[in-house]
């Protein structure tokens, strides 16, 4: 694009950065211009929320330069990029429950009196003024946890605009936001727009796009792989930016001949806690055969992660549906039965569900099967060695000794080490959500070409992937999910990217001006 | 060697080197320190807090917090020497029963498991935060001393109860030896059983834990449980040390058993830590109270510098930490 650098406020040049074992920004650029709105789209994992993060001073970049009305600038902290005019509201909120919604507004900016106390009353009325501007109707005084959380979401927003920022980064703003929410909202953004400020904003919702956007940035693996303007773009444009056309780097899964049927869910519900939709999971069933690869897409929020668990008997005082494993039903109260019955999960989110970091690789894949190393009811390094050494050679875990702490491993390493904990079990029937994400491309292909091998083995794998072209590579079939509900299920023939996008947005998606 | 083994040696073998130097330096400056008896005296004072802290290690490993094993202590102690002496009546059966020696430590140590069940129990299923649930676990046991003391001293327990605290084989004291026979027994259980590395996952990750099949809550009330039990035979060495049952004994012991973890270099966010340091911390504890009293510290001081000794320990640790991520 080119245009006149006048009106640009900020710019992000050749920006790269890596995290240990993924490289998240491969040499990215973005302008952000005075008064226009530039959305950011891409699946989950294409670099994002990492380039927002930088421009933002969370963290700074490897390599490449942000420029601030064209000085080049370094921020060291998310403090320093405030003070120079950029705000951003992350996704995920980050207030302070039990202070009032005034409080958190102008946390670290609270108007003072003369004897150095807080001013309530300023306070008061500066933050009545930026929540009339929201239209949100809440008494200043309230405390932020006693709101909802689409008004929490409000809240946020409220404290970026009350900073009078020059660029505005807004990731996801409107997940939780009811439809006047996000209306005023949109009002919120022409009138910033009107005033000259620059914005970013990051969805997966499409329609959202005709009512405020000017410029369309897409990120795929660390990359801009297209930008255009707004006004060019149809919706099918867009989704083909999205799902990517280079195919010639795609993984092709070896066909299949499918045998007995394996595993069987009728009807699985998961019902949600508290506020938000009242079930994560809405009687989704399917059927998985031995040697087969049923993948599983969706939009974050779509259920996928939840349809596991529940299936894994992590929700079991929740969850309800029928299971059959071969043919036979079967009641999964806890991960242990699951486990015994012959499944495994490896969870999205490694550090946090399935690494127990402070522990050795060994210890790490031995853990599953922990009854395995025993020599005379005691564990045995010698055993444990020669239990989990197959596994970790199979899956060619990159790691100095078995003795190494699995936090000093990269990501493909930790995700190896999962699939060596699991494999040891001997599993029926392997869960794996999110298999590749945030680890590099060769470990991608690594774990894919693992995958194939499994199910050629006669294994049952589903696989819970956001990334449209891991799915499509992956599958025999694909399952589509969409807020909560299976939308659709295509053969492996069926599934072109532009069906299972469709199949994947919601509803009133469809409805997007073009 | 290269300055990054050297510093790598010393992180490992940190408070082993400490305990050499404190060893070293307490010899020349005191020529009663280095003697047979005075090493024996320092293990039979340490076996105490051994105790405690063996339990503590598990419990801190499990990512929890243990407060009331102080107060635990004391009611074991006091339960063990009722029944010895005056055995237990049970009016609505008409019931009197007579402990014997043996009879009164079994109901001692079990008494003390089950207070520290009742500890795991209020933890897993009434999902009590550790440091909450034990809490007024440190209350209820303590309030249970006194009512079951009624408040002064029981006495005059025989010489076969006094063998616990007093007697001595080969010439060690029989503190020493319980303390011994434990450690290993707690080494091994550390190392070498699934008990021990199930505790070691809960501890570091519990969702991943639960996540890979293991029963979290069960592990969790074990680890209270045998923290209980120690405490319970700790409560029978200071018992029968004494011979006589205060239901005082035991106040604010936690604190010095929690010390000894954390010099020995476990993390009390859990997953992270062994036995063998819980051991050298206990000696460390040991060997600055029993040199600073040689040297004729007042015990005011001595709590002033046991205190910067805790502060100096984790302060070397984080340092020498690696840095979190995430922060």
């Amino acid at each position: 694009m080119t245009s006149p650098v006048t009106d640009t406020i900020l710019e992000a040049v050749g920006i790269e950065k890596s995290f240990p074992g993924v490289r998240a920004l491969d040499g990215v650029s973005l302008r952000v211009r005075a008064g226009r709105l530039v959305a950011l789209l891409g699946e989950n994992g294409a670099g994002k929320s990492t380039l927002m993060n930088v421009l933002s001073g969370v963290f700074p970049p490897d390599a490449g330069a942000v420029h601030l009305e064209g000085q080049p600038v370094r921020f060291a902290t998310p403090r320093e990029a405030q003070a120079r005019g950029i705000g951003i509201v992350h996704q995920e909120l980050n207030l302070i429950p039990y202070l009032s919604v005034a409080e958190n507004i102008f946390l670290g900016r609270e108007p003072r009196t003369r004897l150095g106390l807080i001013d309530y009353g300023r306070l008061h009325a500066d933050t009545q003024a930026v929540l009339a501007r929201l239209d949100l109707k809440v008494a200043p005084e309230t405390l932020v946890a006693d709101l909802r959380v689409g008004q929490q979401q409000l809240v946020e927003i409220a404290k970026a605009v009350a900073e009078e920022a020059r660029v505005l980064i807004l990731d996801e703003p409107t997940s939780s936001l009811s439809a006047h929410e996000v209306e005023v909202l949109f009002g919120v953004i022409a009138d910033l727009k009107r005033r000259g400020v620059g914005l970013v904003y990051i969805t997966h919702k499409f329609e959202e796009l005709a009512h405020l956007c000017d410029d369309v940035v897409v990120m795929r693996d660390g990359r801009v792989v297209g930008e255009a303007l707004f006004r060019d773009l149809t919706r099918e444009a867009i989704i083909r930016l999205m799902a990517g056309r280079e195919s010639k780097e795609v993984y092709q899964k070896t066909p299949a001949a499918p045998g007995d049927e394996l595993l069987r869910a009728e009807e699985i519900s998961l019902p949600g806690e508290g506020a938000g939709r009242p079930f994560l999971v809405d009687k989704v069933s399917f059927t998985l055969r031995r040697g087969e690869v049923l993948g599983v897409f969706g939009l974050v929020g779509a259920g996928r992660t939840e349809l596991l668990e529940s299936i894994f008997g992590a929700h079991a005082a929740r969850s309800t549906g029928r299971l059959a494993i071969e043919g036979r039903p079967v009641v999964l109260r806890s991960p242990a039965d699951a486990i015994a019955a012959g499944l495994a999960l490896a969870p999205e989110d490694r550090k946090r569900d399935g690494l127990v970091l402070p522990m050795s690789v060994a210890a790490n894949a031995s853990l599953a099967c922990l009854h395995r190393t025993l020599r005379a009811g005691f564990v045995s390094d010698a055993r444990e060695a020669a239990v989990v050494t197959p596994y970790v050679e199979r899956f060619r875990v990159k790691t100095p000794s078995l003795a190494q702490l699995i936090v000093n491993l990269s990501g493909g390493n930790q995700q190896k080490v999962i699939l060596a904990k699991w494999l040891a079990t001997a599993p029926k029937v392997l869960l794996l959500d999110e298999p590749t994400r945030g680890i590099d491309v060769n470990a991608k292909r690594e774990i894919y070409s693992f995958i194939d091998d499994l199910a050629q083995r006669g294994l049952g794998l589903i696989v819970v992937s956001s990334e449209l072209p891991e799915v499509l590579a992956l599958a025999d079939r694909v399952m589509v999910m969409c807020e909560g509900r299976k939308t659709a299920e295509f053969s492996r023939a069926e599934a072109t990217p532009e069906r299972v996008l469709h199949a994947a947005l919601p509803d009133r998606a469809a409805a997007i001006a073009c | 060697m290269p300055a990054s083994k050297t510093s790598a040696f010393f992180a490992r073998f940190r408070s082993l080197i400490a305990l050499v130097l404190m060893t070293v330096a307490l010899s020349v400056m005191s020529e009663h320190f280095l003697t047979t008896d005075n090493g024996l005296t320092i293990l039979r004072q340490v076996s105490i807090n051994m105790c405690l802290s063996l339990g503590m290690t598990l419990v801190i490993l499990s990512g929890g917090i243990d407060l009331s094993v102080g107060a635990i202590l004391g009611f074991s102690g006091a339960v063990a020497a009722g029944l010895l002496k005056n055995g237990l009546s049970i009016p609505a059966l008409g019931l009197h029963l007579q402990f014997t020696t043996s009879g009164a430590i079994l109901a001692g140590v079990l008494i003390g498991a089950a207070l520290g069940w009742h500890n795991g129990v209020a933890i897993t299923r009434f999902r009590l935060p550790p440091f909450i649930a034990t809490l007024g676990m440190l209350s209820i046991a303590r309030g249970l001393a006194f009512l079951w003391t009624g408040g002064f001293p029981i006495t005059g327990l025989g010489a076969d109860f006094g063998q616990i605290g007093t007697g001595a084989w080969l010439g060690v004291p029989v503190p020493v030896w319980i303390m011994v026979v434990l450690v290993g027994m707690f080494l091994v259980v550390a190392k070498r059983t699934r008990f021990g590395r199930h505790l070691y996952a809960v501890g570091g990750n519990t969702r991943a834990a639960r996540l890979t099949g293991l029963n979290v809550d069960r592990i969790k009330i074990s680890v209270y449980t045998l923290a209980g039990a120690l405490a319970g035979v700790a409560g029978l060495i200071v018992t029968s040390r004494l011979d006589s049952a205060q239901p005082n004994a035991g106040l604010s012991y936690e604190l010095d058993a929690i010390a000894a973890v954390v010099i020995g270099g476990t993390s009390l966010s859990g997953g992270r830590g062994t036995i063998l340091g819980t051991v050298l911390g206990c000696l460390i504890i040991g060997v600055l109270n029993n040199g600073l009293f040689l040297l004729n510290v007042s015990p005011f001081w001595q709590l002033v510098i046991k205190g910067y000794v805790i502060l100096v320990a984790v302060a070397i640790d984080q340092a020498s930490a690696p840095r979190n991520r995430d922060s």
